[in-house]
């Protein structure tokens, strides 16, 4: 297969295919999960769960006083590579064309400099979180293979991407098309594994909050 | 399958509903829980990761309950929870957890952790997994009252002996009275002055309240063993005393599992709402302040600190009413690091006081708590929960810490100005 007919698969089947797949598995999780619904609660409430549901779904965002000095590595890491995650797929010029090609939906991009940092910085993070995974008994014994397997998944459209954008070794045709693959990796891969949590996220800390925020006690 | 594990199976299937799906898909096993753990922090074994503790419920969930695990079942990509897996977790789930509440707070994506653990442990006493003093405890309070074999003979005499010392009557089986007051069975047996102390601070708020001879305890075993059965029971025993009294409202101890237990499960374990307030001691005493219903005169000036009880607190929010309490009797009070929402456990909590082949454990898990205290050097220790007051005491004997550790409702009737506003 030439590298042309190869991006021509990877912008058009390909992509629909992988675009479905992540649709229809995320709908699947999300309604599968909130299929299984909560016993409505007789208590007679002190404070408001949904208003804290909410607050929470923002406040865990910071980290928790006291833990940062005790695991500063994942910290440190795992806050530098969602926010560099976040600027390159939702910041990067071109990503902010394809989506609204799809969508309609337009927003300010960063320069492609501060880009290519923010990737640099990503994949940095993403290599020292995989060491500290490593080193640690406690993340050593939770780990699975599904871990790794999310951490490539992640790794290889950023990698991708970067040599895309500095036209580093193949050809600009070529790196587009394994670019595009490597994202469609992670979207046929996202429902099946931990990345899932970049949509759960949000319902575990309204459900922590929501269930702490009726005793008026904390999350 | 054995009928033990088919009904401990059953009863966790009964317990994942919609948060605990979110918070197992939400889990990338950061291991940030186990840092809030004291079991971790305190020993370095990565097997108490709180979420680790939870592998059965996980297991479960993933194989039955979702669309990609039932299909992996059905082709042996993964392994059904035996018997031998919930003997394996028994010890984890009974005595490497408090049920302090540290890791749900800590947890990034929002991991009710602890929420967890507590419905976990309804499938593993479904199942005969749980320890021999909490099973024993739970007879002993569904064949009597008390988890502890206190009985209403005991009980009154504890009450006249306190009423007498105190000068105030004290009526059991008051019908009409305004509260009725529930009673641990630690403060029976280790503290019983706290009864008087009560009678001062009712007395002086002008309330009445009464103890029922048939419903003196507050300890729900059920909710720390995890059968909502027991619990349950032990819950309506309380609610059909208040309706047979004709109370306005019951009062929960200086207790934290009480707390949460009548309070706010009581309702979802009997089935409907309760038409009489239920409310803990702190948060009533505290209402009484604000109403200027409780008058103090002098301090303690010694510098105490105050010991926060999770269930209280972090999982309870009534720390500020703790503190405002405080400020009526102490002079010279002093936060210890991490008090309010992040305290540390006694180490006693969750069961783990009743749980007699974990009291080594108990003991070194004290640690965070001991340099709590060596930092700020008290010469006091105020608590509101006589579970962490009988463990701290326990423990502070254990590590020669000369320190004495108090009751604030007792702390608050000694400095009472006792004639009603």
């Amino acid at each position: 297969m030439s590298s042309t007919a190869l991006l021509l698969w990877a912008k058009g089947p390909g992509f629909a295919f992988a675009a479905a797949v992540f649709l229809f598995g995320v709908t699947l999780r999300v309604v599968e999960m909130l299929w299984l619904r909560r016993r409505p609660d007789r208590s007679v409430a002190r404070g408001s769960g949904a208003l804290q549901g909410l607050r929470t779904v923002v406040s865990r965002f910071l980290p928790a006083p006291g833990l940062v000095a005790r695991s500063p590595v994942v910290h440190v890491g795992g806050m530098v590579f969602h926010l560099g995650l976040f600027a390159v797929v939702f910041l990067y010029g071109p990503h902010i064309a394809a989506i609204r090609g799809m969508t309609g939906l337009d927003w300010p991009g960063l320069p492609t400099g501060a880009i290519d940092g923010a990737t640099v910085l990503t994949i940095a993070a993403m290599i020292v979180l995989l060491i500290a995974r490593s080193k640690d008994p406690v993340r050593r014994l939770l780990t699975t293979g599904a871990d790794h397997l999310a951490w490539t998944a992640t790794l290889l459209p950023l990698l991708t991407g970067f040599l895309l954008v500095n036209r580093v070794a193949l050809p600009f045709e070529t790196l587009l098309a394994v670019h595009l693959l490597s994202v469609e990796l992670l979207l046929v891969l996202f429902p099946f594994t931990t990345l899932m949590h970049a949509v759960t996220f949000a319902f575990a800390r309204y459900y922590a909050g929501a269930i702490a925020g009726r005793k008026g006690a904390h999350s | 399958m054995t009928l033990s594990l088919g009904n401990g199976l059953a009863a966790l299937r009964e317990q994942i509903d919609a948060p605990v799906a979110a918070f197992f898909s939400s889990c990338v096993h950061c291991g940030l829980c186990a840092e809030a753990c004291l079991f971790y922090t305190e020993t370095g074994d990565p097997h108490y990761a709180p979420i680790r503790k939870l592998e059965p419920l996980r297991r479960l969930w993933s194989r039955e309950f979702t669309l990609f695990g039932r299909i992996g079942a059905a082709l042996g990509l993964s392994r059904p929870l035996t018997e031998a897996d919930l003997a394996e977790w028994e010890v984890l789930v009974y005595d490497s957890c408090t049920l302090c509440g540290r890791c749900s707070l800590a947890c990034p994506v929002g991991n009710d952790l602890t929420a967890m653990i507590r419905k976990l442990r309804e499938g593993m006493t479904a199942a005969g997994y749980a320890p021999e003093g909490l099973k024993k405890a739970a007879v002993r309070a569904l064949t009597g009252i008390s988890p502890v074999g206190v009985g209403e003979h005991s009980v009154r005499k504890l009450v006249e002996a306190q009423a007498a010392a105190c000068g105030i009557p004290i009526e059991m089986d008051k019908e009409g009275a305004d509260w009725l007051v529930t009673i641990s069975s630690i403060e029976f047996i280790a503290f019983p002055e706290v009864l008087g102390a009560l009678a001062k601070l009712f007395k002086a708020a002008g309330a009445t309240w009464t103890i029922a001879s048939d419903a003196y305890e507050a300890t729900n075993i059920g909710v720390q063993i995890g059968s909502r059965d027991v619990a349950g029971t032990l819950v309506q025993r309380i609610v059909d005393a208040a309706h047979r009294l004709k109370v306005k409202g019951v009062v929960t101890p200086e207790c934290g599992h009480a707390y949460q237990a009548l309070r706010w499960e009581g309702p979802n374990l009997i089935g409907a709402a309760y038409d009489v307030e239920v409310i803990h001691i702190i948060d009533l005493l505290d209402r009484w302040r604000a109403a200027g219903k409780l008058k103090t005169s002098g301090k303690d000036t010694s510098r105490l600190t105050y010991h926060d009880p999770c269930q209280i607190s972090r999982r309870g929010g009534l720390e500020p009413q703790a503190r405002r309490l405080m400020a009526m009797v102490a002079a010279d009070f002093v936060e210890t690091a991490d008090a309010g929402p992040w305290n540390w456990c006694c180490g006693g909590g969750g069961g783990l006081s009743a749980n007699h082949r974990a009291k080594d454990l108990r003991l070194t898990v004290f640690g965070p708590k001991k340099r709590q205290l060596e930092a700020v050097k008290p010469e006091g220790l105020v608590t509101a929960c006589s579970n962490c007051r009988n463990i701290l005491e326990e423990a502070l004997q254990h590590y020669d810490m000369d320190l004495p550790v108090l009751g604030l409702v007792e702390m608050l009737a000694e400095y009472l100005d006792e004639e009603p506003s």
